[in-house]
């Protein structure tokens, strides 16, 4: 039987059932805001202050100007030290300072920060040695620094595995009563990982403090975005886990500060994990063994250069008098000496040991290690016996 | 001496262990309230608690990352991957990161896990129930991997994996779970590295680990009618793995034939083969031969009796070991006498 508009016209009011019960919204609360926050123009100008959204702190924005200058410079320096054959390769996040330097500062010391490959200049901000962080990228050992002292895990090459030692190591450190929040940097593509998925699943269903901040720069090496995905944006894949998502303007400093100080805050609080997406874009190639123009339109990197985020902050900061020609010089000049300090560093050969590569394999070498040692022990003091 | 199960005995490791450290954690699928599905972590979680043992999500990248990312915090995870097959996701995260962890820091981190896989055949298992994995586990450097063969052992080399600074890959043979055997608990039988002669013999050495060691000892006592004294080795730690005992046993005996389950392509079996034919060479007085399961896809139930090594097949391969100057008559049937 079919119901005709007539029949539905004749039903009495009195025996229609009852309309179902509006349930709460069960994404309250998870949904990013349908467009990127945005606390500045592109011109450094000002937006409406929001009530949700506490601006940072004046001094903290302007020691985020200050990092993101000498990270931008540290950057370059990485960039003409790969030209001159010092570096195996750079991956270069110039561009992405506001997402670098703001994921930084928005984490205590005793925080942990699961960084990629991309994340030489959040290494750098974070206070670690420029040499240590480019160990990985000179080729002299795998990670240049010791990660329980400056609480950082080893960069990450395998795209988005750290996402679930992220929810682990965050879940351990709850465990044992400490509130510490671990921090994981992944980008676009690597959201398409099945790590990614089971990194927010795990430390949503053991309410791991974690934030994931994906740099959202556009690109994996050279596929575009609407290849990763069809989602409305990155920052939509956190409702399937009952994570709470938003997504910021990456090259707004002000916006992305605190919109991370906000999800830490969450984190820190016992809430549980936050995704943060950030549209942000690198202005360079993926490496510099890759040829960006094979595939971005130079019309596609000009727009974003006029949205440059090192000079958004300048602007602002300058048009609330925080900031003037002498503070710039100064800062520019302290960049300089950092860049200089690193160049000169990185000229020196460093001192790589064969027989340490039995070191560290496991706490104790094995039987067969430590005859493989002998063997090549055997073969150094020959070389050195060939050259004497 | 008690007469118990390995799946008991490995119940007991892991709730002594448990006792013991409190940083020992033990999580995975079905390992709460079900206790796994063999039954291994029966009872752990009414006893120390659901925050010590407890469900995971359905992921076993997850289940190893997670784990990796605990004992970065410093916690001591012991994992179950349910079966053998299933554990193929973690891949990555076992060769990447769990592995590497220490060589890449330089030792600032280390990475104290262990990961239970119940693995092997014998069963009846339907399809991705019954691989034998241990090769993937031992050609990657970093990992320790082991597999008892007694009751006794399951215990004490679980106790000692769960002590280990390094990560470990336990690899429990399932047809053995329910095998029952004399225990004293809590066994203490050797450390990570020492092989054990489990039948001293004269004429010929096999060298076995996990499920193929009761095959070998059924085959050593089947040998006697036809006049062999065969020794038996028990591997116990595939990695590191014990050169001496296996090449002292060689030496004595002169002859060897190594038996795994798994395939024999590339395998373990190989490994050993190559090093004892590497230490023993004058010694020996046959080439080493070995019996491995075929060079298949772990076959249906119905059939994996003829792809696991069992007693004949092993006495097939100890009749070739040259105990004369006649040919052995398999090179003669593709026509290569010489």
């Amino acid at each position: 039987m079919t119901t005709t508009p007539q029949a539905v016209r004749r039903a009495s009011p009195r025996t229609r059932r009852p309309a179902t019960p509006v349930a709460p919204d069960p994404t309250a609360g998870l949904l990013p805001q349908t467009a990127p926050v945005r606390l500045l123009d592109p011109d450094g100008t000002p937006l409406p202050p929001r009530a949700d959204l506490p601006a940072p702190p004046v001094e903290t924005l302007r020691e985020m100007y200050r990092r993101m200058v000498v990270g931008r410079r540290f950057d370059a320096q990485a960039t003409a030290l790969t030209k001159q054959g010092r570096l195996a390769v750079y991956p270069s996040s110039r561009g992405q300072e506001a997402c670098q330097v703001g994921a930084v500062l928005a984490l205590r010391d005793d925080d942990w920060v699961f960084p990629t490959y991309r994340e030489s200049m959040a290494l750098t901000a974070r206070g670690i040695d420029p040499v240590e962080v480019l160990t990985l990228l000179r080729g002299d050992w795998h990670c240049g620094y010791d990660p329980t002292v400056v609480h950082t895990a080893p960069q990450c090459t395998p795209l988005a595995t750290q996402c679930v030692h992220a929810a682990g190591l965050a879940y351990g450190e709850s465990y044992q009563g400490r509130d510490t929040v671990a921090l994981a940097f992944i980008g676009d593509g690597a959201t398409s990982e099945g790590d990614f998925h089971e990194g927010l699943n795990f430390a949503a269903v053991f309410k791991a403090p974690v934030v994931y901040f994906v740099q959202n720069n556009k690109y994996a090496i050279s596929v575009p975005l609407s290849r990763q995905t069809a989602a409305p944006s990155l920052a939509y894949k956190g409702v399937g886990y009952g994570v709470p998502s938003e997504q910021v303007d990456g090259n707004d400093p002000v916006a992305v500060l605190a919109v991370l100080t906000r999800a830490v805050a969450h984190a820190r609080a016992g809430h549980g994990p936050y995704l943060v997406e950030a549209h942000t874009y690198r202005m360079e190639a993926h490496t510099n063994a890759d040829d960006a123009s094979r595939y971005r339109d130079p019309d596609e990197v000009e727009a974003w250069r006029d949205r440059d985020p090192v000079a958004r902050l300048e602007a602002y900061l300058r048009s609330r008098g925080e900031l003037d020609d002498a503070a710039v010089a100064q800062i520019a000049a302290e960049a300089e000496a950092y860049a200089a300090d690193l160049r000169d560093r990185m000229h020196a050969q460093p001192t790589v040991d064969p027989l340490s590569l039995f070191e560290h394999v496991y706490a104790e070498p094995t039987p067969q290690l430590v005859e493989q040692r002998e063997m090549v022990r055997a073969e150094l003091a020959a070389d050195a016996e060939g050259d004497a | 001496m008690a007469t118990m199960t390995m799946a008991k005995a490995l119940n007991a490791a892991l709730a002594d262990a448990m006792l013991d450290d409190e940083r020992v954690l033990v999580f995975g699928e079905d390992v709460g309230q079900l206790g796994g599905v063999f039954r291994i972590t029966d009872g752990l979680q009414a006893r120390f608690g659901d925050k010590r043992c407890f469900d995971t999500p359905l992921a076993e990248a997850g289940i190893v990352g997670f784990a990796v990312g605990l004992a970065m915090s410093g916690l001591r995870p012991v994992v179950e991957m349910q079966f053998d097959a299933f554990a193929y996701p973690a891949f990555e995260q076992i060769a990447s990161h769990m592995a590497k962890l220490r060589n890449r820091t330089r030792g600032a981190l280390s990475v104290p896990m262990v990961i239970r896989v119940p693995y092997a055949g014998g069963i009846g298992g339907v399809e991705h129930h019954c691989d034998s994995s241990e090769a993937y586990y031992a050609h990657t450097p970093g990992l320790k991997v082991v597999t008892p063969a007694t009751v006794e052992d399951a215990y004490s080399l679980l106790r000692e994996a769960i002590a280990d600074p390094d990560p470990v890959v336990f690899l429990e043979p399932k047809k053995l779970y329910f095998a029952s055997g004399e225990a004293e608990l809590p066994a203490r039988t050797a450390p990570f590295g020492r092989a054990v002669v489990r039948r001293p013999g004269t004429d010929a050495t096999l060298v076995a680990y996990g499920p193929a060691v009761p095959v070998a000892l059924e085959a050593a006592e089947a040998a006697r009618e036809d006049g062999w004294d065969l020794e038996v080795v028990d591997v116990r730690t595939i990695v590191p793995f014990d050169d001496a005992t296996v090449t002292a046993s060689v030496r004595r005996t002169g002859r060897c034939v190594v038996i795994t389950e798994a395939q024999g392509f590339a395998g373990v079996g190989a490994e050993i083969a190559a090093r004892v034919q590497e230490r023993c060479f004058h010694a020996l007085h046959a080439p080493v031969l070995r019996v491995a399961g075929l060079d298949i896809p772990y076959p249906a139930p119905m059939l994996e009796h003829t792809h696991l090594p069992g007693v004949d097949r092993v006495l097939d391969t100890v009749a070739r070991l040259q105990w004369d100057d006649r040919p052995d008559p398999r090179w003669l049937a593709q026509g290569s006498a010489a």
